[in-house]
């Protein structure tokens, strides 16, 4: 039987790395994430092998992930905004040198040093590059405990299936949280040499480099069009979302990570009062799952979508439904989460007076 | 056909060649197995390119070319990795050190080195430098201070001499503006994770052969696991100091061998 336990976001996460046989730990503390550097300090190298530094900062502990990831081991960081910010740079060079590795931000509220209070505020920045240049990476939302496990493993599988970086987004409530988790079996460290890495040249083969310089504009758009054929093979292929009472709804919320818990008794809520309303939750923000959007939005008559930012996301859900329904929005800043009353309200507010 | 009004490649095929002289009995200098054959982009003159040379040499002669990994950030040798035969990352600038960090942390039985400018070492990476030092990092640094930017075309470095010229010092550095030249190697040798830590040049025959000795050094503390090994390189920008390359090596010689004077920074306690 797996094991059942009462856990801290920010500790199953980390729980989770060492069971996915993660070789390599680099961060720096910030809250509301510390906790991830702290669990594994305990004894992961005990345990596993695996390596756990603190570096001097994010922008050092980014390519110590550059290059160690470059070596084809299983290695990631996680941060908070501040400093995820600090790490772009490195990230933009991860992407562009089709590096594997697991990046973790733990979301409080922005901008500036901002607050520890939860936060979806870094949307555009995980989803839309954040760093310079055109690249694209995997941005999973976890809404639970338990998926903050999961998407460790699942994760590093889609980093190393694609070679491309993956991050977890999710926010300080969901990271500082309990709940109950199931935890994985403990899978090995990596054996494996990917004919890529940069590990020592032997005589049979030629020098690996990892390099995202391309001087010359016609080989540099070749790079380019390469990734964005990659990043289309991606959006076919690994769309993830979750649905909640979507099959009669007239009203969807729309929503990811902790918010779309919320949404859900939002709907509930909603339903006792005769509106009926379900919950669009994309699990995946990139790729993100615009062609269900645009064909739930054939059968509903609106959309709410609500966010713990000034509304980015929903930039998304309108490109996704493409005029064909009014899509709402409802935004919390600063670490201040929306309560399910006050979604009910707003969603009465734009869409019931029509309705009647 | 006379000798004397022989080109170099007539004199090559029909005197040398034919009095068979080209035998391995006779080979007294040849391309390191670890230095590629693609033509180097450094300018006339450059010391980068004999440093290059020196690096591979030396993992020639310890044969460990399979089990090293090099590191080169931005700044004119960017390409390194299109030089050595080696597998190399490409670091961005000033992070050479962490990334360097990161390949030793999940691979602590092969040999990393990274290979460092003055600007990349001691200004953008100044945090990383300082604390790869400090954690006693086993590898090996080797920095390449040519007192100015090279590769973004002769701006000043945290290196550059107090009166040197550079684009963003035409009047020469002044030090009420910008400080005094960063004498990093002095500041990192205090540490104790700092194993060894000495300062060359590869200006003439017999620095260039001491070089050598303390790259060979570097990586043999490495094998020893002993930490950190810091080799500093004086070396010159024949392109941005707008000298020719014999101008440029008399004025290193004279300037920057002054502030920089060579000589070991912290040598390893005797051990009996
Ligand atoms: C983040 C960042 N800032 C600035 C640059 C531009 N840049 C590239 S190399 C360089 C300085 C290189 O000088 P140095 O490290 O001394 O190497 P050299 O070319 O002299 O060998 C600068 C400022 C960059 N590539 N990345
Ligand atoms: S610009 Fe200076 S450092 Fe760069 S290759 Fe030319 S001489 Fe060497
Ligand atoms: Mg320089």
């Amino acid at each position: 039987m797996k094991e059942l336990k009462l856990m801290k976001g920010n500790e199953a996460l980390a729980e989770a790395a060492i069971l996915a046989g993660c070789d390599a730990y680099f961060g720096y503390p910030i809250t509301p994430q510390s906790e991830v550097l702290e669990y594994l300090a305990q004894d992961a190298l005990e345990r596993t092998g695996m390596v756990v530094l603190q570096a001097e900062s994010e922008v050092a502990a980014i390519n110590m992930i550059y290059g160690a990831a470059g070596t084809g081991k299983k290695v990631m960081t996680s941060s908070s905004s501040p400093g995820i910010s600090l790490m772009q740079e490195g990230i933009s060079y991860i992407a562009c040198a089709e590096l594997p590795c697991l990046l973790v931000n733990v979301v409080r509220g922005g901008p500036g040093l901002g607050t520890i209070q939860p936060s979806q505020g870094d949307y555009f920045q995980a989803v839309k590059g954040g760093g310079h240049g055109d690249y694209k990476l995997i941005v999973l939302a976890p809404s639970t405990v338990q998926e903050m496990v999961d998407h460790v493993k699942l994760g590093f599988d889609l980093a190393f299936k694609w070679r491309n970086p993956v991050m977890i987004l999710t926010d300080g409530a969901l990271g500082q949280m309990m709940e109950k988790v199931e935890l994985p079996v403990q899978l090995s460290r990596t054996t494996e040499e990917p004919d890529w890495a940069t590990v020592g040249k032997p005589k049979t083969r030629e020098r690996n480099f990892i390099t995202s310089l391309h001087i010359e504009a016609d080989k540099m758009q070749e790079i380019n069009l390469h990734l964005q054929k990659k990043y289309r093979e991606i959006e076919n292929q690994e769309i993830r979302f979750d649905k909640f009472e979507c099959d009669d709804a007239e009203i969807i919320l729309v929503a990811f990570g902790l918010v779309a818990r919320i949404c859900q008794k939002a709907a509930q809520l909603a339903r006792q009062k005769g509106i009926k309303v379900g919950v669009f939750r994309p699990i995946t923000l990139f790729p993100y799952p615009s062609n269900e959007l645009n064909k739930l939005a054939d059968k509903v008559k609106g959309m709410l979508t609500v966010e713990m930012n000034a509304g980015q996301m929903v930039e998304d859900v309108r490109l996704s439904v493409n005029g064909k329904i009014p899509v709402e929005f409802l935004g919390r800043m600063g670490g201040v989460v929306p309560t399910p009353e006050e979604i009910l309200h707003k969603l009465e507010e734009k869409f019931v007076g029509e309705m009647v | 056909m006379n000798e004397k009004t022989m080109t170099e490649e007539q004199y090559f095929s029909e005197v040398i060649a034919e009095e068979n002289i080209c035998v391995n009995e006779n080979l007294v200098f040849e391309k390191p197995e670890t230095l590629l054959d693609t033509p180097m982009h450094y300018c006339p003159g450059c010391g980068h390119g004999v440093a290059h040379r020196l690096i591979a040499e030396v993992i020639d002669e310890l044969g460990i070319q399979d089990k090293t990994i090099g590191v080169a950030p931005v700044g004119c040798s960017v390409f390194m990795y299109n030089y050595m035969n080696i597998d190399m990352t490409e670091a961005p600038h000033g992070r050479a050190s962490a990334a360097a960090t990161g390949i030793k942390r999940v691979l602590p039985d092969k040999y990393v080195f990274s290979y460092q400018g003055d600007g990349d070492l001691a200004a953008i990476g100044t945090g990383e430098t300082i604390h790869t030092c400090n954690r006693g990092e086993n590898i090996l640094i080797v920095f390449i201070n040519n007192g100015i930017y090279g590769m973004t075309g002769g701006q000043m470095a945290p290196t550059t001499l107090v009166g040197m010229k550079s684009t963003t010092t035409p009047f020469g550095r002044d030090i009420a503006i910008m400080g005094n030249p960063l004498k990093i190697t002095d500041l990192i040798a205090q540490l104790p994770g700092v194993y060894y830590a000495t300062r060359c040049a590869v200006n003439t025959p017999v620095n260039v052969r001491k070089a050598k000795k303390a790259i060979l050094n570097g990586f043999k503390y490495q094998e020893l696991k002993k930490g950190l090994s810091f080799v500093e390189i004086v070396s010159n920008c024949p392109s941005n100091w707008k000298m020719t390359p014999v101008e440029s090596n008399k004025w290193m010689e004279e300037n920057m061998l002054a502030y920089y004077p060579l000589g070991d920074l912290k040598v390893p306690a005797k051990e009996n």
